[in-house]
């Protein structure tokens, strides 16, 4: 187990105290690197392995850092007591995409679940299933995004085709502790009745997935485009409505899934 | 045990009741004073002891009494609603100073009539060279008296007026009333013989507390007249019927031991609003109220004299009630303790003296009743213990997330140690309640001081750059020149032992006030509630408390933190700064422009010690003088270079950011406070105790602070409590959590005080309720005494300073109590704005 500690990964933030990824208390780990080229995406910055540059208020702050396990834990420890007290705390890898990082991503775990701390990872599960496998033991609840069904659609918004995802899904669904499916609700890709029922369809033919999370659209990082000397292309649409999204849930309930409305 | 946790609604009384209580603005009444004058000069060379009790006899005898539409529960200090009666027997220089500001005031303003101003101008010839403040200050030394001119400390809640801090043995009046105390004291009286060496004194004061017990059964008896006189002639039959009760009630209680549930609020009432009148001391603290009443409700309950409802009505008109109360202070208190409060401290929940969980219903009614009338009293807390029901902190937190500032959570983990190390013993000590803002003591045995002063610490440290000098005068100890230090514990040593100096001055100041109050206002009507004084024959004042106390406050514990690590790093460590040149910087305020606000204090100040030396100032040279300080003078040069200095600072690690080394180094910095106080003594027989905490006067006190070498500017606010300095926290609500659990919260005995401010958003639904649960529950752990938290966006509040109109009920957390925003002064409203906003991510 000592030499899982030296471990070295990418990472562009610790967020500690965070209520609306996973249960409980949790710290989440933004890893750095995706292989998904998400137009609405919240954390541009993740999106690249190589370290970057991004200015806010004018100040230049550099993205990315290379840390060993260790050190990490370090940081994740700190708040052991809160994971306790909530119950179900504990960690999540998100990103960026961890299945990007294996070698790291399964150190990391493997030290948390050595250590009694619960863990989570969000995904979009786009890798390699032998890598999968590898992580899998060591995740208490995955949290895997599906973002359309349509093949077509899918590329154009993420750059990437879903096959290898959708597949992934089944072999997750059999082998994960917990599979929880997320889809961001994004205006003019996948908010339309049909798109969500086709997902919410495919989520309940999944072996074991019980709850469905639909994340609402907004534009919290759209600010970050900027900075990144890049185009933020869902410049022009809004957020969903109140109504739009109370349908999308009757929708997925239908499905005889749980809903839950964001994180 | 099951709670009965559902919601009851608001009767439609409550609301009635809060609308009438904020009508107008609150008026001050001279009737007290012209009652307390004429029996003064009535009884001129008796013991003062029986010229107290003679006052407050009179008093009651012929204060003006009134009942408000709709109450069920009466009594009330003023005619007019929030009025204030003044008490010129501890001070009254300063009101009469004020009459023609205190009604524009910005913090906290009253109306005062012209004839309420000759009226009072009248009583005060007689009180010129008989108060409590005029003792205290012939007893203090001039060094004190300079170093509280010079704000190093302030004194100046008990130098001006009652001592208050208290809990009473309500149980005991509740159950005996006040006839059984008239007996105690009657065989109490028995059993001293004329022999005994302190049999005058013991007498007098018998027969004081029974003088005062009668006067009061006599008020209680006034109001049941009136009410009954108000039921004939009441038109409506529902309330001729009420005050037919309320007349009952009245005749019954506090006369009596209370037989139900009703008259127990009564009874309860009488008695906290007549403390209230008998001196102008305030955190009168109700303590315990779910434990004392829960066995008034239960008997109801069970034999169906009462209906929950009806049972929650009550408590709602209690909880009004104690908004009905109010104080007039000076303009520089009322910044310090801005936003009307009084500061009744009543608490629910925790272990009972066998250590057993003690929530109840009534616990989580308190909690509803907080919700239904939503004002500034009281100060509602909880106690929190392992063993406390989950449901119970769920239904708290629905009350955090109100954003009203209530409750404040208090760990019995650590405070039930902390008590015991202080000589309580484990029952009383498990029984504990919070006085105020945040200190903890038993009720009805203590009598503890606990606001006995405010410690600025940031101002030794702005001696030691000066080797002992303020504004011209040699006020600290002549410390060696930081120009010719060469390692760092030269500069501790220098900092602690201006600490040390000016503690012990603070210390003699307490205690000459201390004096003061003893002799001049001793009260037996207090004393009376409180144990052994009856048994000791002496008052509260003169040592008859069992556990006695003094209090005073450090605070500025973040910036003194972060200062002295940065000094330790930047000139010690790697050596790339001087004293000298920090010592530079922090006289030109890092090279900064002032603000208007600031430039024209800073002014003022100058102006001031120029006419000292030289009374001819002209026009022009104020505004020379105002110039130079609003311009900074430095050169580009300089600035640049301070700049940097400025972004070094920055770069450091910070208090309140999970960092162990600079939260243990804050440990240390806080024993620098807490522990050289331990050792002195005060007049009662008791010892000083430290408090973490500043109510608001962080930010008037950081306003006569210069710049500090934490990259503070000069003026602006000092850190809240124990909180990090505001806006340095910046690795979420754990990580500050974790850094101030860090500090030593047993030795604190007289309590901490941890500010948190959350967005709303961070609470949202069940699972925000959860984590929140969380965040306390671990913070607690890790053995933190206090937290409290503000639950309002920054938006809103921007807004309320727009739109005070649209805000007249926006309540926020100030410190150790909840004020209405709109009624804070600016510097203390940006203050709060100004306060990390931690979120949940």
């Amino acid at each position: 187990m000592k030499e899982l500690l030296n471990v070295k990964g990418r990472i562009f933030n610790i967020q500690r105290f965070s209520i609306h990824d996973g249960p409980g208390v949790r710290t989440i780990v933004f890893l750095k690197g995706c292989p998904l080229r998400c137009k609405w995406c919240c954390n541009p910055e993740s999106q690249d392995y190589r370290f970057e540059t991004i200015t806010t208020a004018g100040i230049p702050k550099n993205v990315g850092k290379d840390v060993t396990v260790a050190e990490v834990m370090e940081e994740i420890e700190r708040d052991r007591v809160y994971y306790r007290r909530s119950g179900f705390g504990g960690v999540t890898l998100s990103g960026g995409e961890c299945l990007f990082q294996p070698e790291f991503s399964s150190a990391l775990l493997a030290i948390c679940k050595e250590r009694g701390i619960s863990t989570a990872i969000e995904t979009t599960a786009l890798a390699d299933i032998e890598i999968i496998r590898r992580i899998l033991p060591f995740v208490d609840t995955v949290l895997m995004d599906i973002k359309h069904i349509n093949e077509e659609k899918h590329k154009q918004f993420t750059g990437k085709d879903n096959s290898l995802i959708l597949e992934n899904a089944k072999i997750i669904s059999r082998e994960a502790k917990e599979l929880i499916i997320r889809t961001p609700v994004i205006p003019t890709f996948n908010d339309e009745e049909s798109e969500i029922e086709a997902i919410a369809k495919f989520a309940h033919s999944l072996e074991n997935v019980k709850e469905m999370h639909l994340l609402p659209y907004h534009r919290i990082g759209s600010d970050k485009y900027a900075g990144l000397g890049r185009k933020y292309e869902m410049a022009h649409i809004s957020t969903p409505s109140k109504e739009q999204i109370a349908k999308l849930f009757k929708i997925v309930e239908n499905q005889g899934l749980k809903c839950q409305i964001g994180g | 045990m099951k709670f009965y946790t559902e919601p009851i609604e608001k009767s439609p009384r409550i609301e009635k009741l809060v609308d009438a209580l904020y009508g107008n603005m609150p008026q001050i009444e001279a009737e007290r004073a012209v009652l307390l004058t004429e029996s003064y000069k009535k009884t001129e060379g008796e013991p003062i002891i029986t010229r107290r009790a003679k006052a407050f006899s009179h008093i009651l005898k012929h204060l003006p009494i009134v009942i408000r539409d709709d109450e069920l529960i009466v009594g009330s200090a003023t005619r007019t609603p929030r009025g204030c009666q003044v008490f010129p027997e501890y001070s009254f220089d300063w009101l009469e100073n004020e009459f023609d500001t205190v009604e524009t005031r910005v913090a906290d303003p009253f109306f005062i009539s012209e004839a309420t101003k000759s009226t009072l101008s009248e009583v005060y010839k007689y009180w010129k060279g008989r108060t409590t403040s005029e003792l205290a200050t012939s007893y203090m030394s001039d060094e004190a008296k300079s170093a509280i001119d010079h704000g190093m400390f302030t004194p100046g809640n008990y130098f001006y007026n009652g001592i208050g801090h208290v809990t009473v043995d309500y149980p005991k009046v509740l159950a005996v009333g006040y006839e059984g105390i008239i007996k105690e004291a009657k065989e109490e009286l028995k059993s001293i013989s004329f022999g005994d060496a302190d049999y005058s004194k013991r007498k007098h004061f018998l027969d004081a507390v029974i003088m005062s017990c009668e006067a009061v059964i006599l008020f209680a008896e006034r109001y049941a007249n009136l009410a009954e006189y108000m039921a004939k002639s009441a038109q409506d039959i529902k309330r001729k019927r009420e005050l037919e009760t309320i007349s009952v009630n009245c005749r019954r209680v506090p006369k009596k031991g209370a037989e139900s549930f009703y008259e127990a609020c009564q009874s309860f009432w009488f008695i906290q609003m007549l403390l209230q009148v008998e001196s102008s001391g305030h955190s009168i603290s109700p303590g315990r109220f779910d434990q004392y009443m829960y066995p008034y409700y239960k008997k109801d309950l069970e034999s169906g004299i009462i209906t929950r409802e009806f049972a929650q009505e009550l408590m709602d008109c209690i909880w009004v009630k104690l908004n009905d109360l109010n104080k007039v202070r000076d303009a520089a208190s009322a910044e310090g303790f801005a936003g009307y409060s009084l500061f009744q401290n009543l608490i629910v929940g925790g272990q009972d003296k066998n250590g057993k969980d003690a929530t109840n219903d009534l616990s989580f009614m308190a909690i509803t009743a907080t919700e239904h009338v939503f004002l500034p009293q009281p100060s509602f807390s909880v106690r929190v213990w392992n063993g406390t029901p989950h449901e119970f902190l769920i239904r708290a937190g629905e009350l955090t997330r109100t954003g009203i500032g209530f409750p404040a959570y208090y760990n019995d983990e650590v405070i039930i140690p902390s008590l015991q190390s202080r000589g309580l013993t484990l029952e009383d000590a498990r029984d504990y309640n919070i006085i105020g803002c945040v200190e903890p003591q038993k009720a009805a045995k203590t009598d503890g001081w606990h606001d006995a002063a405010f410690f600025n610490m940031c101002r030794p440290l702005e001696l030691v750059f000066s080797s002992g000098m303020d504004k011209g005068v040699q006020l600290g100890k002549k410390t060696m020149p930081v120009e010719s230090m060469t390692e760092y514990k030269q500069f501790e040593d220098a900092y602690k032992e201006q600490m040390n100096y000016f503690i012990e001055l603070m210390v003699h100041a307490d205690n000459a006030i201390d004096l003061a109050h003893a002799e001049r206002c001793p009260l037996p009507f207090q004393s009376c509630m409180v144990n052994d004084c009856i048994k000791r024959g002496k008052s509260l004042q003169e040592g008859g408390a069992i556990y006695n106390f003094t209090g005073p406050q450090g605070f500025g514990i973040a910036n003194v933190t972060d200062a002295i690590y940065a000094i330790k790093k930047l000139v010690f460590e790697n050596k790339k700064y001087s004293l000298k040149f920090f010592k530079e910087a922090l006289d030109a305020n890092f090279g900064k422009d002032m603000d208007h606000s600031m430039a024209s204090k800073l002014t003022e100040q100058i102006v001031k010690s120029i006419a000292s030396s030289n009374d001819d100032i002209s026009e022009e040279t104020i505004k020379t003088v105002y110039m130079t300080v609003k311009n900074n003078p430095a050169t580009d040069e300089q600035k640049k270079k301070y700049n940097a200095l400025l972004d070094d600072i920055g770069a450091l690690a910070k208090f309140g950011n999970d960092n162990d080394e600079v939260d243990a180094f804050a440990r240390e910095m806080a024993y620098t406070y807490t522990k050289p106080l331990e050792k002195y003594k005060n007049p009662r027989g008791g010892i000083f105790q430290a408090g973490l905490y500043p109510v608001s006067a962080n930010v008037p006190l950081g306003a006569q602070t210069g710049a500090t070498p934490d990259g503070r500017l000069a003026f602006t606010p000092i850190a809240d409590g124990v909180s990090p300095a505001a806006g340095r926290d910046v690795k979420g609500p754990t990580a500050a959590a974790n850094s101030v659990s860090r500090l030593d919260h047993y030795i604190a005995s007289n309590g901490t005080l941890f500010n948190m401010k959350f967005h709303p958003s961070a609470l949202e639904g069940r699972s925000g309720l959860e984590s929140f649960v969380a965040l306390v529950r671990g913070y607690f752990d890790q053995k933190g005494s206090h937290m409290q938290f503000n639950v309002v966006s920054r938006e809103t509040l921007r807004d309320a300073q727009k739109h005070p109109e649209k805000y007249k009920s926006l309540v926020v957390r100030v410190a150790g109590y909840s004020a209405l925003f709109t009624t804070l002064s600016k510097g203390l409203q940006e203050d709060i704005i100004n306060r990390t906003e931690q979120q949940g991510f």
